[in-house]
């Protein structure tokens, strides 16, 4: 392709079908596209959703189609009167792609392009390969590269090759991956482990049951296989299941302690409620509800054992003994040994100091 | 080849049997080892069970041997048996303070890569096992910024055997540099539509948020400082994201 395509892409806003310009690129919208490098995150725009002016002019024609769903989802705080985002929009900047992408035939096109796992998987190990959507980080061009994200970590990531640099991340823009899932909600996974919590689960279908208490106990790997999945009271967070599992750094076996420096810090990004009922108690300036100001020093948390189990640890008697910078109790107490070949004598050796063999 | 070869650092090095091994493509996450360790018999205690023919391994691998001299129907076998050998000890080399350094270098380098989430900006990478027994998993990528998990990118790397570098690296890595200990984002995408963040999405973050807000409030509680140090958090970042 000539630099000329790529400029014209990005300086797309102020394209008109009366220019010249546009109709040079309108005669070929297959070529417009699929040229450009990193063309295999795009996808093919109809020609009829170019030849109709409407749609050129903003995205008066999209509105229609949204407004209902937006209304309940958006994230503003009760009595927040929501502005006329159509103004919002006729002055931001816009590629077609990215206005053609949101409306049905384009989410639809997309759609099938994702499945086909057109985009890619999530880098990220536990992820286990769930497919990722393209996305930018910005509605203007030329302010940065295609990123793509996962639906089950709800994260963004650098696509792992370079030909992606020259993608404009304007071509999809900020809004696509959320319209995306939620007109396609089994591509997305529910914010809480399902897995971990039958009783929770079949709580939160009847949904008045306030005094539903988590298990005290995970049920075996053989009873999760007999239940069924627990619908999300609200499909907008997605139904599916979610994959994978918060990794923790070991040494020999052993969990590193948070009073360590090193020590893990990072669980809580990956980590999710029980049930779906615990996310609704936490309040708006991310307390917990009902618990007042001095909220939150017992978490009610994420059954799975993880750093996030902090009350056990929070009520260690040892903390006049401060740890020195870089050193520390770096193990934590009720260890068990899971590593297969290691022996004995070894771990004992490693467990006080963990320095590294001379 | 005689023991002159080896502790000269000759300019001729495409000779040595470690440094052809370390030039294949798809090696550049192993670290070069010292002679003296793979020639040191208590380094490599048990490691016989995974291979056979150990002596000969070892004197091929410190080119006391020289694999062409050897039966032509056994070279490839040799050859293979030697590069699982040298990816054994390297998982146990590179816990030591030797090892360690070395790695550091190529840490520094960026020889095993950056993290590919976003908010991590470009954080560099650790290799790391998911078990230390050979044969059962491939070899990760662990981000000490996130630390969280990645695959590699390549499929030359994709395939190396998880236990050439551990499940102990990583940790032990920053537990022995403190300089590399990073201090954490606290930042989450939030997915926004038309400029508004969404419900559902915005729930679970906040939720989140609760999660590291009480592991700050337990690690302040035992006289652990969290915010804007190293090993905690960077706090002076708005709560917008991006
Ligand atoms: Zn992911
Ligand atoms: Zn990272």
């Amino acid at each position: 392709m000539e630099p000329d395509h790529e400029n014209a892409y990005y300086e797309a806003e102020g394209l008109h079908p009366e220019d010249e310009e546009y109709n040079a690129e309108r005669t070929s919208p297959q070529t417009w596209f699929t040229t450009l490098p990193g063309h295999d995150y795009y996808c093919e725009v109809e020609e009829t959703y170019i030849e109709d002016d409407f749609n050129l002019t903003g995205l008066s024609a999209q509105v229609p189609f949204w407004k209902e769903a937006l209304e309940m989802v958006l994230d503003v705080e009760p009595g927040t009167s929501i502005p006329a985002y159509t103004n919002e929009r006729h002055s931001a900047d816009q590629t077609l792609h990215q206005r053609y992408i949101i409306t049905k035939a384009g989410l639809q096109a997309m759609a099938e392009k994702y499945e086909s796992g057109s985009f890619g998987v999530c880098p990220r190990y536990n992820c286990q390969s769930t497919y990722v959507l393209p996305c930018g980080r910005s509605d203007q061009p030329g302010l940065d590269t295609v990123k793509l994200y996962c639906p089950n970590c709800n994260d963004i990531y650098t696509p792992p090759s370079s030909k992606y640099q020259n993608v404009d991340g304007a071509f999809f823009g900020t809004s696509f991956p959320t319209l995306f899932f939620q007109t396609y909600p089994e591509f997305l996974s529910v914010p809480f482990k399902w897995y971990d919590n039958p009783t929770a689960a079949a709580s939160s279908t009847s949904d008045n049951n306030p005094s539903n208490e988590p298990p005290s106990s995970m049920p075996t790997d053989a009873y999760k296989n007999t239940i069924s999945f627990p619908k999300s009271p609200n499909p907008h967070g997605g139904t599916r299941q979610p994959v994978g599992k918060v990794y923790e750094p070991r040494i020999y076996g052993f969990r590193v302690s948070e009073r360590a420096r090193s020590g893990p810090r990072m669980g809580w990004l990956r980590d999710r409620p029980v049930t779906y009922d615990e996310l609704d108690k936490v309040d708006w300036k991310g307390r917990w509800i009902g618990d007042g100001p001095s909220a939150g020093g017992v978490s009610v948390s994420s059954g799975g054992g993880k750093a996030t189990e902090g009350p056990a640890m929070g009520g260690v008697a040892g903390i006049a003994e401060r740890p020195k910078v870089g050193k520390g109790k770096l193990f934590e107490e009720e260890e068990l040994k899971e590593n297969d070949e290691e022996d004995v004598s070894e771990e004992e050796e490693v467990k006080g100091g963990a320095t590294p063999a001379s | 080849m005689g023991d002159e070869y080896i502790s000269d650092s000759s300019s001729d090095f495409t000779d040595y049997w470690i440094d052809l091994f370390l030039g294949i493509k798809g090696n550049e996450y192993f670290c070069d080892i010292d002679d003296e360790y793979i020639r040191d018999r208590f380094n490599l205690t048990g490691l016989n069970q995974e291979v056979s023919r150990l002596p000969t391994l070892i004197d091929i691998i410190t080119d006391l041997v020289d694999i062409e001299l050897q039966p032509e129907e056994h070279r490839d076998a040799l050859e293979h048996n030697a590069r699982v050998l040298y990816g054994l000890i390297h998982a146990r080399y590179i816990l030591t303070t030797r090892g360690l350094n070395k790695m550091f270098e190529k840490y520094r380098n960026g020889d095993f890569g950056y993290c590919p989430r976003v908010h991590c900006q470009l954080h560099p990478l650790l290799p790391v096992g998911l078990h230390d027994l050979p044969r059962v998993s491939s070899v990760k990528l662990y981000c000490s910024k996130c630390e969280d998990l990645y695959n590699p990118k390549s499929g030359r790397h994709s395939v190396i055997d998880g236990a050439y570098f551990g499940s102990s690296f990583p940790a032990m890595f920053l537990q022995n540099f403190s300089q590399a200990i990073p201090t954490h984002s606290a930042e989450m995408y939030t997915p926004k539509v038309f400029g508004f963040k969404l419900h559902e999405y915005s729930k679970l973050n906040r939720w989140r948020e609760l999660q590291r807000s009480h592991l700050e409030r337990r690690l302040t509680s035992k006289g652990i400082e969290t915010k804007n140090v190293v090993g905690g958090f960077t706090h002076n970042a708005p709560k917008e994201n991006e």
